[in-house]
């Protein structure tokens, strides 16, 4: 292959350890991230094969999923904390795997944490039993979601198995409008394409509307690739890549007579697709069409502009899809035809591995600055990880957050996935910043409503879902 | 893991797409995450109703259906969550086979790793054989032979799936991707001596304090 290339053939190249043949090729793998729902499981059965772990010092382990986000938590404050959480502890310690516990400054999500400490690379392959993996190509990693056998895989042998998937380029260029956040930019993509398009593909976003947009923006974007079925979303890493890592704690660092920093971001310059690369699919996506988003189905496909109206089953051609209209409808308890802004609801969640971020928080604060949430609502603001927590704090936002009458927690993934007792009750309806509105995703017969933090916050001020742009201060887009 | 190579029996016509591994393990499942009871929960939205008992509808609760070992399905089941226990929960109730006109990748993956064969075939396909599985009552048996990558439908059509080379021999032999990889684990050291002069920063992390 001398040809041009694209980044993930790049990336798939540099580590490749043997080809197994028939499209199949033994990965080293650089990173992995072990978290409390798979983690001590995968380790105890690695145990009882008699066997190691192979490169503990290239993994990190961080409870997320089943840890309470309540103020003042510890592990036995969720049902299954203790358990899970305190048998990652034990686990990880015996095997020689760092830590970061819930009184750890690192503890946080999974995929808020390999970012932010640096362990999360350019050029890296890194993966993570939890679907939204996907995330950490923000920074031109190789990053995907694996199931728990694989773990088990990655933790005795340090490779992955996996077939080459076709490729993909979605370009999206342009500047996003007023009140217009990094999750529109990607649930517009989803709706566009369809909740299967990208099954069996590496996507790589690219564009000025990408290039223009914050690393944690890109996580964003990243992040919700698996919710159209990609295997992998990726972006080449460039000077905003290269600002936000420099100096975080595992990227390498200069020091007299090693430049190992400016060594390793040479080498991340050249990861980028060549200028004549060829894709196996090829999307365009203008910026200028994207509006805020918010799903109305139990799918991230099925959403909408904020500006628009519930569709009704017949306006589908296919008997499946008008089935399943139908259905999303019933669960939803919404109906056909009507405007989708002014629908009430009871809570709102800002938060998850999607939307927990600093950035996420920030444009959260400004729109909840001076306001308050409506007295029906319940809201809560859930930091991604201890340090954004930290950060916040440091700039008032925690203050912000509590003014307006929202609830400050502790870091997790907390109602994003009913593991850790913190769920929507039955009935239900709840905007979130999460990613996913399936079917009892936030618990039995919960009603989710995916949106960006700006929505979120705008819905829990006016106690229904509504255009955040009739609420945001003009000329404050961060 | 074991074997599989041929498997007969009724096939549950469940025409629905987009089945999600949230619905097929809701995450409150997550939690125990016992191999061995997680098909008491298999599919729990659609499976029961409000009250608990069985919902009727509900395909896999039609007497005809209950010992099904193949389920037909829509196009894209197994999309969402990495979950391994939706596997499990399938393997719990008896279903070794799963057709569909696409899946979620890493769904699809992971029913590898526990011997279950998905098996991915055109939307016209896919139509007939619900319609077929769907007449018959679940009265009569379709037959999957893995070793020449063949279903045959009761009406005697037979049709022939894509299975790779590799995954073929490791469901007919039984054979775990952990053993197999290990025995590569110098072809790994090596790659890392190599790699670790090329890109240092990838084996030389910084300390967190």
């Amino acid at each position: 292959m001398n040809g041009p290339k694209t980044l993930f053939d790049k990336l798939w190249q540099a580590h490749v350890v043997r080809s197994l043949g028939d499209n199949l090729d033994l990965l080293h793998v650089d990173r992995h991230l072990i978290h409390d729902l798979s983690g001590a499981r995968a380790l105890t059965e690695l145990q009882e094969r008699g066997l190691a772990v192979r490169n503990p010092e290239l993994c990190i382990a961080t409870p997320d999923h089943s840890v309470s986000s309540q103020p003042g938590r510890t592990l036995a404050s969720s049902p299954y904390g203790e358990r899970l959480g305190g048998g990652l502890r034990k686990m990880a310690a015996a095997a020689g795997i760092p830590y970061f516990g819930l009184d750890h400054p690192n503890q946080g999500i999974v995929h808020v944490v390999g970012p932010e400490t640096g362990f999360t690379l350019p050029g890296c392959l890194l993966v993570c039993g939890d679907s939204h993996t996907s995330t950490h190509g923000a920074l031109g990693a190789l990053a995907w979601g694996i199931g728990s056998s694989e773990v088990v895989h990655v933790l005795a042998t340090q490779t992955v198995r996996q077939r080459r998937p076709q490729t993909m380029r979605i370009s999206i260029d342009g500047d996003l409008g007023e009140g217009v956040e990094p999750k529109d930019v990607i649930l517009h993509i989803i709706g566009h394409m369809g909740v299967a398009a990208g099954t069996g593909h590496a996507v790589e976003y690219a564009g000025s509307t990408i290039a223009d947009m914050g690393i944690e923006g890109r996580m964003t974007v990243c992040n919700l690739s698996i919710e159209f079925g990609a295997r992998m979303g990726m972006i080449a890493p460039d000077e905003t890549t290269f600002a936000y890592l420099k100096e975080r704690p595992l990227v390498p660092q200069n020091t007299p007579g090693d430049a190992a920093w400016d060594e390793a971001v040479t080498n991340w310059r050249g990861l980028r697709s060549d200028d004549d690369a060829v894709f196996d699919r090829e999307v365009a996506i203008d910026a200028a069409e994207i509006a805020p988003q918010v799903t109305w189905g139990t799918s991230p496909g099925q959403t909408l502009a904020v500006t628009d109206t519930i569709p009704t089953p017949d306006s589908f051609v296919e008997a499946e899809q008008q089935n399943n209209t139908e259905a999303a409808l019933d669960y939803m308890g919404l109906s056909a035809g009507r405007p989708i802004a002014g629908t009430r609801v009871d809570r709102v969640f800002i938060g998850s591995c999607t939307n927990s971020r600093i950035t996420d928080l920030r444009r959260a604060a400004a729109i909840a600055q001076g306001r308050q949430v409506a007295s029906h609502v319940t809201a809560w603001v859930v930091p991604g990880s201890v340090q954004v927590k930290l950060a916040a704090e440091a700039e008032g936002l925690d203050r912000i957050f509590l003014d307006a009458g929202f609830e400050w927690r502790e870091p997790g993934c907390a109602q994003c996935v009913a593991t850790n007792g913190e769920t929507v009750a039955p009935g239900e309806r709840c905007v979130s910043t999460s990613n996913r509105n399936f079917v009892g995703r936030q618990g039995p017969k919960a009603r989710t409503h995916l949106a960006g933090p700006a929505m979120a916050v705008a819905a829990a001020i006016a106690g229904e879902i509504t255009d955040v742009r009739n609420l945001a201060p003009l000329g404050e887009t961060p | 893991m074991e074997k599989l190579q041929l498997l007969q029996g009724v096939a549950a016509p469940l025409p629905r797409a987009n089945i999600d591994t949230d619905i097929i393990t809701p995450a409150k499942y997550l939690l125990d995450s016992n191999r061995e009871t997680m098909h008491e929960h298999t599919f729990e939205p659609l499976r029961f109703l409000a009250d608990g008992r069985d919902n009727p509808d509900f395909v896999l609760n039609k007497p005809a259906y209950r010992n099904a070992v193949i389920l037909i399905t829509g196009r894209n089941f197994g999309c969402g969550s990495s979950r391994e226990t939706a596997v499990w929960g399938l393997l719990g109730m008896g279903i070794r086979c799963v057709i569909a006109e696409s899946f979620g990748d890493i769904f699809f993956n992971n029913c590898f790793q526990n011997s279950v064969l998905p098996i991915r075939l055109p939307g016209e396909t896919i139509a007939k054989l619900l319609a077929e599985a769907g007449d018959d009552q679940g009265n009569t048996q379709f037959q999957v032979d893995v070793a020449t990558r063949t279903l045959t439908t009761p009406s005697g059509r037979t049709i022939t799936f894509d299975l790779t080379p590799d995954r073929q021999t490791a469901l007919l032999e039984g054979l775990d991707e952990v053993g197999q990889t290990l025995k590569e684990d110098d072809a790994t050291a090596t790659f890392q001596i190599q790699d670790r002069a090329a890109r240092p920063w990838i084996y030389e992390l910084g300390s967190i304090v």
